[in-house]
């Protein structure tokens, strides 16, 4: 695209720096705007205020606070494991950017199967937050883990089937390919809009939704990290960078799913208006996508920073007596109306 | 199911409320519940509870006000002089003169037993607080310390019609 031959040493440094970004632009975003001011304006406070205008810069001033605090593991800790397990559910979502598409050509691996990919390495970072339970050494840590472990195995199925929705009407797993299906679909004829997935998928998209809700282990979903039951679940035992990785890897996995949440319900980096192959896409696409994104983490947050916390007993009822059954009645809808249609 | 998602609804609906309420500015009737405290003070109720003052000079070391704190924070420290009698011929008084009236604000609890009881009104409730010290030793306020925040102690208020004057 650019004209240029880039080394291969030079492409792997690019993909490097650029994942890196697409990771933490979202993530530090969605701490500032949503975690420190929108939970706060809900609060009716005004949040961080003193550093940088408006507290624009407290997020500095955190990674300051936690890269200066002492990396500390407990004494019976199986270090290596406890040690390795941020960084597994760090790496889990890089992996996901690695499948998302920014662009005709912004993109890190253009995988036949994109989506499928982007689930399962979703679902990889249930192994971290189970080496942190189990390797802490703390009945805490434990019980966070298994509850995570728990809830992750039961809340990646509603997921996977509300996606089988959106892929069997656009058919293909191609991220670039339900990109171009929603942009160039129509709705009845009528393509002014395309075809956005979210009009036609809306059950889908709410189940996925609350899904990533709950993979996210944000707030009605929040059991393996119930700050009074379980002082901090598999966090408990974690400090300093350690726990900023874990803290980072939160709001980026939010990214995450916003971004996969966008590219399959809401149409990805394509507008309505712009063209889907153009050169400039490559520039316009990810404002477009972030823009995006930052509207599904609003939705997350909103959620999150509204309702309280479910019984375990009644987040299991939910995801397999109501969500699943929604998911899977979705998919015969869809399928049924993919061949009448 | 069905009655669930209503309620869902409106929780959403407050927390999305409270937002726009927030960032409406002062002036339209929004606004954090919040101060900014360092930059804008809020006023305190003229009763507010901040710091006791001490008007020395109606002060008779009763030591009433000592003996009634629950917190055991009062410090007094007095002598007896004698006074001039009142009338010529009479006997010289007995006056007794404080030396020493310490409040310990890192142990007072501001229960006000000791304004309360005080039976010739030295003690005073003054609204101020902003009094923080870097180091605990120097929240004990010593007399001459108590005694400026007289200044800032309100008017007392009118009393009310038909109330029984003081002699």
């Amino acid at each position: 695209v650019i004209g240029v031959e880039i080394p291969y040493w030079g492409q792997t440094l690019l993909r490097t720096l650029g994942v890196t970004v697409a990771v933490l632009i979202p993530a530090g975003t969605a701490v500032y705007v949503y975690l420190f001011k929108m939970v706060s304006f809900m609060q009716s406070r005004l949040g961080p205020m003193e550093a940088g205008p408006y507290g624009s810069m407290q997020l500095f001033a955190e990674v300051g606070k936690f890269l200066q605090k002492e990396d500390l593991a407990p004494e019976r800790a199986d270090r290596f494991i406890f040690r390795a397990a941020p960084i597994v559910v760090l790496v889990t979502v890089f992996l996901v950017y690695v499948a998302v598409p920014f662009g005709p050509s912004a993109v890190f691996a253009n995988y036949d199967t994109g989506i499928f990919f982007a689930l399962a390495v979703t679902s990889l970072s249930v192994l971290g937050i189970l080496m942190a339970g189990w390797s802490s050494a703390n009945k805490y840590s434990l019980m966070g883990g298994l509850r995570a472990a728990g809830q992750l195995i039961a809340y990646e199925l509603p997921m996977v089937l509300a996606v089988i929705g959106v892929v069997i009407q656009a058919g293909t797993l191609n991220m670039q390919g339900i990109v171009a299906a929603q942009k160039n679909g129509e709705i009845f004829g009528w393509g002014g809009l395309g075809n956005p997935y979210l009009l036609t998928q809306f059950v889908g998209f709410v189940i996925f939704m609350i899904a990533s809700q709950a993979e996210l282990t944000q707030t009605p979903f929040d059991m393996p990290v119930a700050e009074s039951e379980l002082v901090a679940g598999y966090l408990t035992e974690y400090s300093g960078f350690r726990f900023l990785i874990f803290f980072i890897a939160e709001f980026a996995s939010a990214g995450a799913f916003a971004a996969l949440a966008s590219t399959l319900f809401l149409g990805g980096w394509a507008l309505p208006g712009l063209p889907l192959d153009a050169s400039y896409m490559n520039v316009v696409g990810p404002i477009v996508l972030f823009t995006k994104m930052m509207v599904v983490m609003f939705v997350i947050f909103w959620v999150r920073f509204t309702y309280p916390r479910f019984r375990e007993d009644q987040l299991q009822r939910f995801a397999w007596k109501y969500l699943v059954p929604l998911a899977l009645a979705n998919i015969m809808a869809t399928a049924v109306l993919k061949v009448v249609f | 199911m069905a009655k669930v998602v209503p309620g869902v609804l409106k929780g959403l609906g407050v927390t999305l409320r409270e937002i726009t309420k927030t960032v409406t500015p002062r002036r339209f009737g929004g606004g954090p519940a919040t101060v900014q405290y360092p930059h804008e003070k809020e006023a305190p109720p003229i009763r507010a509870r901040g710091v006791i003052a001490l008007h020395q000079g109606n002060c008779t070391v009763c030591m009433l006000c000592a003996r009634s704190c629950p917190d055991w924070c009062i410090y007094i420290e007095g002598h007896k002089e004698k006074a001039p009698p009142r009338r010529p011929g009479g006997k010289p008084r007995n006056v007794n003169i404080l030396d020493r009236f310490d409040i310990d604000y890192a142990l007072c609890m501001y229960c006000g037993i000791c304004v309360e009881v005080c039976p010739f009104d030295a003690l005073f409730w003054s609204p101020e607080y902003e009094y923080s010290e870097p180091s605990i030793a120097e929240l004990l306020h010593d007399k001459e310390k108590l005694t400026e925040w007289m200044e800032t102690v309100p008017e007392a208020p009118e009393l009310e019609a038909g109330a029984d004057k003081k002699k």
